[in-house]
């Protein structure tokens, strides 16, 4: 069987009947089951969503589709037929294709280069890469994707990105298509963008498995929801039956509470000064261009923007993972520009850097080693250069059952961590530290929803303790329930502030697409900008 | 100086320059289809030598050149073998394997020497073949068409080459594999399949380097070589992983190899400097790959055995 043979046909005739199906899935890891006998089945023309916790076993279940996990036990039947799927050669074969979170993309190749690897050419021996780009474009005009086919990937924005992997599913003509959390870096523009084009695929009879942790969309794209939890199926139910609560319950198990914003708390002392800071990206362009602000004691300031608008730099310039080319950044008065990680966190500066497995934690090292990083130095854990292991598991069990990370053992290697469990240990260890200043960016991408409201409620908690806080995320509703003031970014400058209690979600995406505030007064003026004085 | 400004000697020395170049690229060729997939195959030198040793055994004992070729061919498809075992399959270091092969080379072909020959006696190298009508044209015609077999099949090879790179799906497959190995793997590509293939043909493309050089020498010694098949891996780099650039790099450090020997033997280098003079072609060759490589990214898994997460 070949894409052509499985892909819709007669099942198109009857849209409810499966044309996947998996049966009595388990994979083990050591230590954890992570699918336990999942039944799950996509019929032609549906979207169907995988829901669940972190670590609920989502990805694997869609890996052992795909062919890169092999499950212990359990069947796969395409089209009424048994198949065994050992690799991603026979999950193509079979018509599925899947985009999985992290694009699997080559930076140096073009769209259309891209787009032809692995599959047969019209040109024989030769890529024929002019047939490609040609079927490219219809397949752009069928479905309102937009892509230069002679463009190289790394030139491409996230978006663009993503076009080009959906591209890729519909050039090889795939009957089922998976997308792991699609949408975790989309701006709500992207995402609307992109269910349009879904919606397309499964009127053509193609089937879709979508996975997300923001409800808003599931409900939104989704015809049929599939909820795991600890990789066992709680249950199947059609969207229209499906509410948020009713989600969110049995996803976790027990009702949970709806988030309601924080009262605005009492500020203090102006605590983190960031005043006309300019700092390059790695290309070497200027990615900040004169930045002013003010965070105070017990204030939670909110930065919101598209990505790569210079919030990355700006961040790690406050961190001193990168040195600025002009400006200043005191946090309670101590001039930090420069300096380095280690004189920003003498200074008082507690850190949660975006790219969790890559900066926050060393994935080789135990919860336990992890959680001390920050502090190893202090009496309590050290003397004469040596640990004591004693008060070292003490304090990390506090940790731990304080925050509820999820972890077999503190010894466990913090790369075995699910998404949620990771972030909550950096949670953890930076809160444990009392900073005077605390810096989270993206503090929930991939994190699941009862795990982001535990981290939000961790959060207001420490602004109540007179911290300042700065919180840089692309997720506008975050943004919109934390902040008591936002500010947002758009190419490397401030180009607007708002206070979430009198500002629409509507006029802060119009600021995040660059254009400016309509009012005359405050923001564009580059004094105010500093918004020295809240507004 | 002026002695070296005549047609006879510039033509006789950019001869002998595109001569001496001609191992180099193609070692250097193959070990770029190589590192175009992501493997680094520090082992090349070693591979010369044991094809250079094979080539040299066969045609002392056949005098069949054509037959002495193909054994250097063969032994470096045999190298090929253990390469892509070891750093493919087995996913080992790469750097560490590939400098255990070149020792093993080094050893075993010295070794093979003293059993199997001991004595060393020259061979007959295959005659220049001039290519009818161009080699009539002057100057030029004495430089360039007027060479062995292997000097134009090297330089025919650096448009194939970059041909099937850059047009091929096999090509595609392996610059994909080589950047990123995980898109293509779960796009169906079978990056193993890819990168033993390049290896095999890379160490095939080293052997015949061996097999050039031998019968340029004319006869077999001790590290023959002299660390040429560094010199390839380095010039990859210079080249920037393309043909074209390979092949300039190898032009380059022929052309100053034979500059340097024309002027020793007209007593433009003092005899007492000739040592130093030995090491200029490598000199410019570093200093040249410290302005040029810079400006080029490498292969993004370039060194790096592919494993899917599991
Ligand atoms: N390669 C692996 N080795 C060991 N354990 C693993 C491996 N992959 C996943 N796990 C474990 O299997 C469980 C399910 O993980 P999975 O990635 O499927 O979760 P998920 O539902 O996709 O979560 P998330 O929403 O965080 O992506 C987790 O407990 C995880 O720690
Ligand atoms: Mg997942």
């Amino acid at each position: 069987m070949n894409a052509q043979a499985t892909a819709p046909g007669g099942a198109l005739d009857n849209p409810g009947v499966p044309i996947l199906e998996m049966r009595g899935i388990t994979k083990r890891f050591p230590g954890v089951v992570a699918n336990d006998h999942v039944d799950f089945d996509v019929r032609a023309g549906e979207v169907h969503t995988l829901f669940g916790e972190n670590g609920a076993g989502k990805s694997t279940l869609m890996r052992v589709l795909y062919g890169l996990y092999h499950p212990d036990e359990g069947e796969i039947w395409i089209g009424g037929q048994r198949v065994t799927i050992h690799s991603p050669a026979a999950a193509i074969h079979h018509g599925i294709g899947m985009i999985h979170q992290h694009f699997m993309l080559v930076d140096t190749l073009t769209v259309a280069e891209n787009v032809a690897l692995g599959t047969r050419s019209a040109r024989g021996p030769l890529t024929g890469l002019d047939v490609v780009s040609a079927r490219i474009r219809q397949l752009s005009e069928a479905y309102g994707l937009r892509v230069d086919p002679q463009a190289f990937v790394w030139q491409l924005s996230v978006g663009e990105r993503q076009r080009v992997e959906i591209i890729k599913a519909l050039y090889r003509d795939v009957a089922v298509l998976v997308l792991d959390e699609p949408t975790a870096v989309l701006t709500p523009q992207e995402v609307e963008d992109l269910f349009t084009v879904l919606r397309r695929m499964a009127r053509n009879g193609r089937a879709l498995v979508f996975i997300s942790h923001k409800v808003r969309e599931v409900l939104e794209l989704s015809d049929r929801i599939t909820v795991l939890r600890n990789g066992r199926v709680v249950g199947t139910l059609p969207a229209a039956k499906a509410t948020r609560a009713r989600l969110v319950e049995m996803m976790v198990g027990h009702q949970v509470a709806t988030e309601e914003p924080p009262p605005r708390g009492t500020t203090g002392e102006p605590t983190l000064l960031v005043r006309d800071l300019h700092v390059r990206s790695d290309r070497g362009t200027e990615a900040v261009r004169g930045v002013s602000f003010d965070v105070r004691a017990g204030e939670l300031v909110g930065i919101a923007g598209v990505a790569g608008n210079g919030q990355r730099e700006l961040a790690e310039a406050i961190a001193g993972l990168r040195t600025p080319v002009a400006g200043s950044i005191t946090v309670g008065g101590i001039e930090l520009g420069g300096r380095g990680p280690a004189a920003a966190r003498a200074a008082g500066l507690g850190y949660v850097p975006e790219e969790r497995m890559r900066d926050g934690v060393v994935t080789e090292f135990s919860v336990a080693d992890n959680l001390l990083l920050v502090d190893y130095r202090s009496r309590a854990y050290a003397r004469f250069g040596f640990l004591r292991r004693g008060a070292i598991r003490r304090h990390c069990q506090e940790l731990v059952d304080a925050f509820n990370v999820k972890t077999p053992s503190l010894e466990t290697p913090a790369r075995n961590l699910s998404g949620g469990n990771i972030q909550k240990l950096i949670m953890a260890r930076e809160l444990s530290a009392h900073p005077r200043v605390l810096l989270v960016a993206q503090p929930t991408r991939g994190i699941d929803v009862s795990a982001s409201l535990y981290i939000h409620q961790r959060l207001i908690a420490q602004r109540e303790d007179g911290t300042a806080i700065l919180i840089i995320s692309e997720d506008l509703d975050e943004i919109m329930t934390l902040s008591d003031r936002i500010l947002v970014m758009y190419e490397g400058t401030i180009i607007g502030a708002a206070d979430p209690r009198t500002t629409s979600r509507e006029e802060i995406g119009m600021m995040m697409a660059g254009v400016h505030p309509g009012t005359p007064s405050a923001a564009t003026q580059p004094s105010a900008v500093a918004g020295a004085s809240p507004i | 100086m002026s002695q070296f400004f005549t047609a006879a000697v510039l033509t006789s020395t950019v001869a002998a320059g595109i001569a001496l170049a001609t191992p180099f690229l193609l070692a250097a060729l193959g070990e770029t289809l190589g590192q175009r997939s992501g493997v680094i195959n520090l082992g090349v030198d070693g591979i010369m030598l044991l094809a250079a040793f094979a080539t040299y055994y066969v045609a002392l004992r056949t005098d069949d050149v054509l037959l002495a070729i193909l054994a250097g061919m063969g032994t470096g498809l045999l190298m090929g073998v253990v390469t892509a075992a070891v750093s493919v399959t087995l996913k080992a270091e790469q750097g560490i394997s590939g400098i255990g092969v070149y020792l093993f080379g080094l050893g075993f072909s010295d070794l093979l020497f003293q059993k199997l020959v001991g004595t060393p006696l020259p061979i007959t190298t295959p005659p220049q073949v001039g290519i009818p009508l161009l080699d009539q044209i002057p100057v030029l015609g004495g430089m360039f068409f007027d060479q062995s077999p292997l000097v134009y099949l090297a330089f025919l090879l650096v448009p194939v080459v970059a041909f099937v790179l850059n047009h091929t799906t096999y090509g595609l497959k392996i610059r994909a594999a080589g950047e990123n190995p995980a898109a293509a793997d779960s796009l169906g590509v079978s990056v193993a399949r890819i990168r033993w293939s390049t290896v095999l043909l890379g160490c095939t493309f080293a052997g015949l380097a061996g097999a050039s050089l031998l019968l340029y020498d004319g006869i077999f010694q001790v590290n023959l070589t002299q660390s040429e098949g560094f010199i390839a891996v380095a010039l990859v780099y210079f080249g920037a992983w393309r043909p074209s650039g390979v092949m300039a790099g190898s032009l380059l450090y022929g052309l100053v190899g034979a500059i340097i020997l024309t002027w020793k033997s007209l007593g433009i280098i003092p005899l007492s400097g000739s040592d130093l003079a030995a090491t200029a072609p490598a000199v410019i060759t570093v200093l040249a790959l410290l302005f040029v490589a810079r400006r080029f990214r490498q292969p993004a898994a370039l060194g790096k055995p592919y494993e899917r997460e599991a």
